[in-house]
């Protein structure tokens, strides 16, 4: 049994649980390796039991019967609507039949552009990482994005290394002058810290939320670059004990994540 | 049209669509048998320097009996596409790979790929060239449509393009920018099915990832199979054929050939075993050590299985979820 650690949940947990609760009933998801597959699984068995998961290898519609670990695997298309293939789902998307898309990233900067192919320079990388996979596919299609990400000052940065999924690009009008399609773009941030969203005008990061026990400045100081700041910024309450309990005993039961 | 960005990563190789078309004029359409070995098919159909693609998702339907031939009879300076994971991995860490096409080269929940990193950065890996995984799928979509190029509306504004060899153009129907990604012809493709028949007549169950659009981007297909069955099970239900006869040189019977990864329906994934290379490819000697126990140090996929153990393999099978895995028709 790995533990939890003293307040009652991990960090892992929190993120798994605030995703959960962005995904809305009857409502198409893309969902990526890891975190968002857990978060979907939550929200299935909680407020979202006909949340339609679309994974990139084919896999629609999917009724979770154990954790999907890989977004090939058969808990993918587990009583699914459709197993189709990596074409059908991509070309879907590209025709915005696919609302929400999960994703992460090493880096994010304030326009909620995503680094998953270098750290340092490109011929020269100190990190190579394993590129883009769907994740630029789902940063250019989607209706909108939520990135799920660890924040810190080294993945929160002004300017990241690569480019690897479009957020809002160099800013407002940038999407639409790339040639992507009008009204898409990042829509939240989940981290173990907040809960951000983007300025309507700026199209910068903006800090909506923040997690059980974090102050607005703890946000900011682990933030490498200037937070827009709501008016009023809630706090997110933290995972329920049914939340929990669904997660540790059901979605996770042999604890391959949490 | 004009022409508003171009990626500056290499375009390795060339669309030449018509070359295709000679090539593919040349196949044979008889129904003939193509049931053969490994070791005949790899011997036969894969060359030095050619362009080779695998069918897969992560490590789920993985070609690796074709892939662990491919290291055993060492073809080298191979150009490679991925989408890679356990496969790729392989081949680079015998250093049989000279340029690659990328999406994803990682071990999924494992983290980065160490033979990449090692093959990359020693330069033996001359050439990488960045797609998002829609544009390689789009690519081989391309070919298998018979044209040189298609449009997509992925990659625009970002890096992945800058480093790729697509390029945006202004449409000359809309005049937006939009993205596009040349045919991808390969020399090669190695796919591992569910079932195919003895002329090459291919069936998939579940996903089917790229299989359809790869296949038929290829000058050559070698086919592993599950299970080999009569074509009558073909022709009862012909909607299932994914991969036709006439797009394959060779078949190859192959239980398990997808170990250590899985096949849906079939067997799961070995865990330990990709545990076990996961730490193996840390280093160049344990990387060494494990090609020489489990490639070099057998002389087929049949004698590999044995290795692996029957008991093991049987356990994988019992595990996988039960969804009825009857043959569809007789």
């Amino acid at each position: 049994m790995n533990n939890p650690v003293s307040d009652g949940y991990s960090p892992t947990e929190l993120l798994v649980c605030t995703a959960a609760r962005m995904m809305t009933d009857n409502t198409t998801a893309f969902i990526g390796t890891g975190i968002p597959m857990l978060a979907a699984s939550l929200a299935q068995r909680m407020h979202a039991p006909n949340l339609v998961t679309i994974f990139e290898f084919g896999g629609t519609g999917a009724i979770f019967k154990t954790l999907p670990i890989a977004v090939g695997g058969e808990s993918t298309f587990h009583r699914a609507i459709a197993a189709a293939g990596l074409c059908e789902v991509m070309e879907a998307a590209q025709r915005d039949f696919i609302e929400y898309g999960f994703i992460g990233g090493a880096q994010i900067d304030p326009y909620g552009n995503l680094n998953s192919t270098v750290i340092g320079e490109y011929y020269h990388p100190k990190v190579r990482l394993p590129g883009s996979g769907g994740g630029n596919d789902v940063g250019s299609s989607c209706w909108q994005t939520i990135a799920i990400m660890r924040h810190d000052r080294r993945r929160f940065l002004e300017k990241i290394d690569f480019v690897t999924t479009p957020g809002y690009l160099s800013g407002p009008g940038a999407r639409e002058a790339a040639g992507l399609p009008p009204g898409t773009g990042p829509y939240r941030v989940v981290t173990n810290l907040a809960v951000l969203g983007y300025h309507p005008q700026s199209k910068r990061m903006l800090l909506l939320a923040t997690q059980p026990g974090v102050t607005v400045e703890q946000v900011v100081e682990n933030t490498g670059f200037e937070l827009e700041l709501a008016d009023e910024i809630s706090a997110n309450p933290p995972p329920s004990a049914e939340e929990l309990h669904i997660l540790r005993t059901e979605v996770d039961k042999d604890r391959l994540y949490i | 049209m004009e022409v508003i960005q171009s990626g500056i990563g290499q375009l390795i190789q060339k669309p030449d669509l018509n070359a295709f078309r000679e090539w593919n004029r040349q196949k044979p359409k008889a129904l003939i048998d193509k049931r053969m070995t490994e070791a005949e098919a790899i011997d036969r159909f894969v060359h030095d320097g050619d362009y080779i693609g695998t069918e897969l998702y992560g490590t789920v339907r993985c070609p690796m009996s074709l892939v662990n031939e491919v290291v055993r009879q060492g073809k080298k300076d191979l150009r490679v596409v991925g989408q890679g994971v356990y496969e790729t991995d392989i081949l680079l860490a015998a250093s049989l790979v000279k340029g690659m096409d990328i999406t994803y080269i990682g071990l999924e929940v494992y983290g980065v790929s160490n033979v990449f990193r090692r093959e990359v950065e020693s330069g033996r890996v001359e050439t990488c060239v960045e797609w998002s995984n829609a544009a390689l799928a789009a690519r081989f979509k391309a070919t298998a449509m018979g044209v040189p190029f298609i449009p997509i509306r992925s990659m625009l504004g970002t890096d992945t393009l800058k480093y790729s060899a697509a390029k945006v153009v202004e449409c000359p129907f809309t005049g937006y920018p939009i993205c596009l990604v040349p045919a991808l012809i390969l020399d090669v493709g190695l796919i591992h099915v569910h079932r195919a028949d003895k002329f090459g007549n291919a069936q998939i169950d579940g996903i089917s990832g790229f299989a359809a659009e790869m296949a038929r981007a290829c000058k050559r297909v070698i086919i592993s199979a599950e299970d080999i069955i009569d074509t009558e099970v073909i022709r009862c239900h012909p909607d299932r054929t994914i991969i036709p006869y006439y797009l394959v040189d060779a078949v190859v019977y192959a239980p398990f050939a997808s170990h250590p990864g899985e096949m849906c329906y079939v067997h799961v994934r070995d865990e330990e075993h990709i545990k076990q290379w996961v730490e193996a490819s840390q280093e160049p000697a344990t990387t060494q050590a494990y090609l020489d126990k489990y490639i070099y140090g057998v002389k087929n996929h049949r004698e590999y299985l044995e290795l692996v153990g029957w008991e093991r393999l049987e356990r994988l099978k019992a595990m996988a979820q039960g969804v009825d895995n009857e043959q569809p028709c007789i």
